[in-house]
């Protein structure tokens, strides 16, 4: 099956106060083609479930979101995300913070069809006091043992980008770390994988080991070939983070001014061609 | 001339919190204690198992900073989820900074003020609760003063013994804070309800200069002794090996 299709298009099915998940890590492998996509739609309060990185900040600074269920939000080599300290500081979202394994076990239940896991991560620590709606749970055996019974992170829809992938939905990554893409996609009613390139199905193996195949497309539901996609994270081996760029984006969390200015020029495009214009020609 | 500096000082005392250890995974966050669990590797736990910080594990040991070292020597792979995987099951100590700390060790890296509002939002609660709640967990902190060690914590990230306590002997039984270690001395939980005791002070520090700048009451038994000096192969190691251009003393100054 032919899978293929564009940011604008999968933009075009998300509806205002949906629940996405957002997959990568911090600065890392994110699918910023389509975040960019979502910033130039009419789209607001939505929930997003994210190990954050600038996905979850320019989506704050631009007032699309209600609440964000993260277990951290960074930019690595910027520890701290500004535009998302602001929205926390100024109580702009509903913030539903994490310890990050309990996280996971919140998109694993998701994705078994589980109402809740068990984790003794969050046991004691203030992530119970601060989200009332996390119960324990005895165990029925012997040992009659309490953990937090973790809810399933169910999402609408799930948003990752590969490295490479085929038109029927096959996912490869060729960096050091997969992530949790996979539990994003199983934990999502609707999937959507975006990728540098899309090969032939028989040319997936020569560009990476079987072991990097770790999307079959039962868990996909439309590619998008977006090259520069996770720009200006970080998406080896195809390209490093746009430092620079980073940088830039970061400052203009101080000043009012400079966002407008910065908004103008990389976000308020027609399309993501038009970002990929506008960045290469700094 | 000092044989020593501050910064190694510290970094002597960050490996001592590793010994013992043996074949777990070590994950130090931050400059010095990068440099002080490699000088354990190297030194007295050589079985301990190390990353290059991104998804590898890394049987050589290398200098911080980038500096020229050996050919790193790649051992086994460790992404993301098998660090989850290897902390559930205890096999791991992490070394974790903390912006506030308590007398029971309860550590806040999420924000400083009202959660719901907060003054300063900071890292978010990261893997602080499981970790603590996992295996044992040690604190470096390179500013000890009176913001950083307070009577309470905004916000209990790393979870300390009185709150483990309270949950009951089985709920809290891999729960253990190691060792607090800061610019000014070393601290552990060796007193009868688990209050932080001052361990030891550098060579430099007086008992009353780590008081003045503690938030709460320290457990004090005796004369507090001096954290042990390094070796001369240790100072070897450090300046030669391990931190060539100085990168530890640029987080701890003398």
């Amino acid at each position: 099956m032919d899978k293929r299709t564009t940011e604008a298009a999968v933009v075009s099915e998300l509806r205002s106060g949906m629940t996405i998940g957002i997959g990568g890590w911090g600065s890392r492998r994110k699918p910023m083609s389509l975040v960019r996509e979502i910033l130039r739609s009419e789209l607001e309060n939505l929930t997003l479930v994210s190990y954050g990185g600038p996905d979850i900040g320019l989506l704050c600074a631009a007032g699309k979101v209600a609440k964000v269920i993260y277990g951290f939000v960074s930019l690595d080599s910027i520890p701290l995300e500004p535009h998302f300290r602001v929205a926390r500081q100024t109580a702009s979202i509903e913030a539903v913070e994490l310890d990050e394994g309990m996280f996971q076990w919140g998109l694993y239940a998701a994705a078994n069809r589980l109402p809740f896991l068990p984790t003794r991560a969050g046991l004691g620590s203030d992530v119970l006091e601060y989200n009332p709606q996390l119960k324990l749970v005895k165990s029925p055996y012997e040992d009659g043992e309490e953990f937090v019974a973790m809810p399933a992170l169910e999402l609408d829809v799930a948003l990752i980008h590969m490295n490479r992938a085929d038109e029927g939905g096959n996912g490869q990554f060729l960096g050091p770390d997969f992530f949790f893409d996979d539990l994003f996609c199983l934990a999502a009613k609707r999937r959507f994988m975006s990728c540098e390139r899309i090969v032939p199905t028989r040319d997936l193996l020569s560009q990476g080991s079987l072991h990097t195949l770790k999307i079959n497309r039962t868990m996909v539901d439309g590619v998008i070939e977006a090259p520069g996609g996770a720009h200006f994270t970080e998406c080896p081996p195809d390209y490093g983070r746009d430092e620079v760029f980073q940088k830039e984006y970061a400052a203009t969390a101080k000043d009012p001014e400079a966002w407008k200015e910065f908004k103008a020029r990389y976000l308020d495009l027609a399309s993501e061609a038009e970002y990929q214009k506008a960045v290469k020609a700094r | 001339m000092k044989r020593f500096t501050r910064a190694e000082a510290c970094a002597i005392a960050i490996a001592e919190t590793f010994r013992g250890d043996g074949e777990i995974l070590v994950s130090p966050i931050g400059n010095l204690p990068a440099i002080g669990a490699r000088l354990a590797k190297l030194t007295f736990e050589p079985d301990l198992l190390l990353t290059d910080g991104v998804a590898s594990i890394v049987a050589t040991v290398q200098p911080v900073g980038g500096a020229e070292g050996p050919e790193p020597v790649v051992e086994s792979y460790l992404p993301y989820r098998s660090v989850f995987d290897c902390l559930w099951s205890g096999r791991r100590h992490v070394m974790m900074g903390a912006t506030q700390i308590d007398r029971f060790g309860n550590q806040n890296i999420a924000c400083i003020g009202d959660y719901r509002k907060p003054k300063a939002q900071l890292l978010g609660m990261r893997g602080a609760p499981g970790n603590t709640i996992n295996h044992p967990t040690s604190y470096w902190v390179p500013n000890h003063g009176t913001k950083v060690f307070v009577e309470k914590v905004d916000v209990v990230s790393g979870v300390g013994y009185d709150r483990a306590a309270a949950l009951g002997e089985r709920a809290s039984r891999f729960h253990e804070i190691r060792r607090v270690v800061s610019n000014l001395g070393v601290f552990d939980f060796d007193s009868p309800d688990h209050r932080m005791r001052l361990a030891s002070v550098h060579a430099g520090v007086t008992v009353d200069e780590v008081v003045e700048n503690t938030g709460f009451e320290l457990v004090i038994d005796g004369d507090v002794p001096e954290t042990r000096a390094p070796t001369d192969e240790e100072l070897t190691i450090l300046r030669e090996v391990l931190d060539p251009n100085g990168f530890g003393a640029r987080e701890v100054k003398d």
